[in-house]
């Protein structure tokens, strides 16, 4: 038994820390539960050491979490300050909590996003059991992974341009297998659209925040309206007030949901989709190795020369390319309904949400129109 | 005369049937007189009160006497008592003798909120607040006008768009009971100019025109298809309707023949002066006046403070009014964007739905997609609404403010004559002594006449400005009535759009529920 969560998370300046928390039955941890506290790079450092793993060519690789990013809600939050002076203490007081808000819905992302890695991990058969992994689960102390210097980052940008140029190249190759042909042609696809619908999503949700928060404003603009006498108009202005400031909230509510539900599930399958895209293209890569030591073994026979480290690199190649694919169908089908269970469970509670943020705003109206009419 | 029992109405069986019409859309196309009357998008809307002939049947004379055009097509329950106990704590409003042609009594018979009506007791003045309450009571609205329409006429940059002003009446002075013109925008401008400047509605709040706009009609002089020329025109056939309905319900512009001529005459001649509201338009007009009569040397020694407070609440309102109109203009936006990236946004799940093989899954997220279809269309509703109903509202608003203002200015013009008047007669008088001193017999008849002369003028002036304080006063309050009513009865219909967009928006996701949970 093997589980992790993230039990607590603080932000100071510009990093957060996460309080990874375990509880393990397993031989190999010294406690039974225990917690260590573990920042983005070191999450990155864990699944890089994935990535570059030989022995996990066969399996997809959970992707990693995205770098926590506040930048855009602190700069909305010093602008606010910087402008103050001009307006008054209601506006300031009110727009202060939503930024807040809204910085502490990125906060629960992010470290909702963080455990999501790591339990996926938890979850595999064979990665559950990397040593790196039970070392950044245990060790207690700063693990000191810097992060990676300019050298290194272009290392990386120049592998994965190799990666993709392999990828196309081998993306051109026809399969054996049908069973990944079809997988290679399906995944293409589907990340593309993934991606397209992800990209798009994020800006819908933008536009609904947008109109929450003109709904917000209006809100404020009629309560001063309402405030300015006792008249009979003026009661009305604060009632509708009122009402705007209510159904304004369940708007907002009503973004984050379709963000939470929606956009980060096409995001996260985003990612998921590349991570079986690379597991695809190693398989490709070891089929070339594979396809190639055959040939140089051909020309070995022919030339009776170095025959037998031929063989023996063919052998090795073979073995390679045959322990992928057969990791790499597992995961494919696991992949497959792992996707299906997490749609499932997300767009049923999409719809629940969404019916539910529409019946509360039916009923703010109907309430208000029953006052408002009653009154007139 | 008691107030209360008379305002207790017969009840109108003609109001409760023409009600369901009212839900209609005005049915552009039709010829018929009273197709056109039933259009909900109007807020100085269509009164119910067409057909009475119990009342037209009265003495004529009194018909056209101060009817208030109480002119809202709300459901039975008006607005009411609340308003009118504000209406009458503030008002001393001596209606003087000056229109008192209009203060024979007419019996009332105004059907709605005159029921509930009750007036307080505690600061009226007999005679004259009776009579205010009495008009501001009736709903005595006998006359209904619709633009509709809109026709482009000619090709090219002198091409125009043609609308057809229907009128449909009771009353004797017109022609005929039910007729209509065709009139172009030029025209309504030339109607507001004709009654800007006329002195003897000086002091009453003359609904202004809606603005000119040179990029709205330069696109709709290329070609009036696309959808942001139709808007456009939309837009304007529904501002001048509104116009229109705001004058013909004033009484006093009612009566006024360039009213009629503007209503009845098949050949209106081209409006040419309407310079004055070219470009910058109707508010800066305004101002322009107001920085005029701000520059006032002699300044207004304000006897009666209702003026000056009066005129604040106004400033402030339209300020108000301006910030409000400006957020809800970046709604109607937002929500443009929103419905624009919600029909992008669906056809990309459709197309990942396409992709997707599982089964389940794969016609889960179709129907996904095809909800938030049908969300852009309700977005798509929504930001119309928030425009024609809300945003509209405010603009007209801001415009009408303005207008008020230019009668308080227009009320210190008068003043200033007066004052004027009063200072050359008080030089007069001066030269006169100083002629009898000087004893020259000749000039001094010459001076006598002139101070008669300058007394009569100083006497006239003094009367124009009771009588424009007055009117004022009077305009002010029935306003405010109104533009409570106004806002009311709009942003109720504006809460119910958005509460029939909610119900449909349940019955989207209610249906979708079964296909999520049907994935396996």
């Amino acid at each position: 038994m093997l589980q992790v969560d993230i039990s607590d998370a603080l932000s100071e300046r510009d990093k957060v820390k996460f309080t990874v928390h375990t509880k393990s039955t397993l031989p190999n941890f010294k406690q039974n539960e225990f917690s260590v506290v573990r920042q983005h790079e070191e999450f990155i450092w864990l699944h890089d050491s994935f990535v570059e793993n030989e022995e996990y060519a066969g399996y997809i690789i959970p992707p990693a979490p995205p770098r926590p990013d506040f930048d855009a809600s602190r700069e909305k939050l010093q602008k606010l300050g910087e402008g103050e002076g001009s307006m008054t203490k209601e506006e300031f007081t009110k727009m202060k909590q939503e930024l807040e808000a809204e910085y502490l819905a990125i906060f629960k992302k992010t470290v909702a996003m963080h455990e999501v890695f790591l339990c996926r991990v938890a979850a595999h058969p064979v990665l559950r059991k990397d040593l790196n992994f039970h070392v950044f689960l245990e060790y207690n102390q700063d693990l000191s992974v810097r992060g990676k210097n300019k050298k290194e980052k272009l290392e990386d940008f120049f592998k994965n341009v190799v990666k993709s140029a392999d990828g196309v190249l081998v993306a051109g190759v026809k399969d054996v297998d049908d069973f990944f042909e079809h997988e290679k042609t399906f995944l293409l696809e589907y990340h593309n659209r993934v991606k397209d619908a992800s990209a798009k999503s994020d800006r819908m949700i933008r536009s609904h925040k947008n109109a929450a928060d003109d709904i917000n404003r209006i809100a404020s603009s009629l309560y001063t309206l309402g405030t300015q006498d006792s008249t009979d108009l003026c009661k009305f202005f604060l009632k509708v007030s009122e009402l705007f400031e209510k159904t304004r909230k369940i708007e907002a509510r009503i973004a984050a949901d379709e963000d939470l539900k929606l956009a980060d599930l096409l995001k996260y399958y985003l990612r998921e989709s590349q991570a079986a895209k690379d597991l695809l293209y190693r398989r490709s890569r070891a089929l070339v190795d594979y396809e190639n030591a055959n040939k140089a073994l051909d020309k070995a026979r022919a030339k009776n020369r170095d025959v037998l480290q031929a063989e023996t690199s063919q052998q090795l190649c073979c073995h390679k390319f045959e322990k992928i694919s057969e990791s790499a169908k597992q995961e494919l089908i696991d992949f497959k309904t792992r996707r299906v269970a997490a749609f499932r469970k997300n767009l049923v509670e999409l719809a629940e949400l969404e019916l539910k943020h529409a019946k509360g705003n039916l009923q703010l109206l109907q309430g208000c129109l029953g006052i408002l009419k009653g009154n007139t | 005369m008691a107030a209360s029992s008379d305002r207790n109405p017969p009840p109108f069986p003609t109001a409760e049937e023409s009600e369901p019409g009212l839900c209609d859309m005005a049915d552009a196309d039709s010829d018929e007189g009273e197709d056109i009357f039933v259009s909900n998008s109007n807020p100085v809307s269509v009164s119910r009160g067409v057909s009475q002939p119990d009342r037209v049947s009265e003495e004529p004379s009194d018909l056209f006497s101060e009817e208030a055009a109480s002119s809202t097509a709300a459901k039975a329950n008006g607005v009411h008592s609340d308003d009118d106990n504000d209406l009458f704590a503030d008002a001393n409003v001596e209606l003087s003798t000056d229109k008192s042609s209009s203060s024979a009594r007419k019996e009332p018979s105004g059907p709605r909120h005159a029921s509930t009506f009750t007036p307080s007791p505690a600061a009226m003045q007999p005679t004259s607040l009776e009579q205010l309450e009495e008009e501001e009571a009736k709903d005595s609205f006998d006359v209904d006008v619709a633009v509709t329409n809109p026709e482009k006429i000619g090709d090219g940059m002198n091409a125009y768009v043609a609308y057809k002003v229907s009128t449909r009446t009771s009353l004797p002075m017109f022609r005929s009971k039910v007729f209509s013109v065709r009139r172009r925008f030029s025209d309504f401008l030339g109607l507001y100019e004709k009654l800007s400047v006329k002195q003897s509605l000086h002091g009453c709040i003359i609904p202004p025109p809606p603005e000119k706009s040179v990029v709205g009609m330069t696109k709709v002089k290329v070609g009036m298809d696309d959808p942001s020329s139709v808007e456009f025109v939309e837009r304007r056939r529904a501002a001048l309707e509104r116009y229109l309905q705001r004058v013909v319900s004033h009484p006093s512009l009612l009566q006024d023949p360039d009213v009629r001529e503007f209503l009845e005459r098949e050949d209106l001649p081209r409006a040419v002066n309407t310079q004055a509201l070219s470009g910058a338009g109707f508010l800066k007009m305004i101002n322009k006046a107001s920085d005029a009569v701000n520059k006032m040397t002699i300044k207004m020694n304000e006897s009666d403070t209702w003026f000056e407070d009066k005129f604040q609440e106004v400033e402030n309102e339209e300020q108000q009014l301006r910030k409000l109109h400006v957020v809800v203009d970046s709604l109607v936006i937002h929500r443009k964007e929103l419905c624009g990236n919600t029909a992008v946004f669906a056809k990309s799940l459709a197309m990942l739905g396409n992709s997707e093989d599982n089964t389940a899954l794969s016609r889960a997220l179709s129907q996904l997609a095809e909800v938030e279809d049908k969300m852009e269309q309700l977005h798509q509703e929504q930001a119309a609404s928030d425009f024609f109903i809300f945003a509209e509202l405010l603009g007209d608003y801001i415009r009408l403010l303005g207008a008020v203002r230019g009668c308080f200015d227009q009320r210190m013009r008068a003043w200033q004559r007066w004052q004027e008047a009063q200072s050359t007669l008080q030089k007069k008088r001066e030269a006169e002594a100083k002629l009898l001193w000087a004893n020259k017999p000749d000039k001094l008849q010459q001076a006598k006449e002139e101070i008669t002369e300058w007394e009569a003028r100083v006497t006239q002036y003094e009367r124009d400005f009771d009588r424009i304080g007055m009117t004022v006063r009077k305009e002010v309050l029935r306003f405010e009535k109104e533009k409570a009513k106004d806002f009311k009865s709009q942003i109720i219909k504006y809460l119910e759009a958005m509460l029939q967009s909610q119900q449909r928006l349940i019955k989207f996701w209610e249906a979708f529920l079964p296909e999520a949970k049907a994935i396996a």
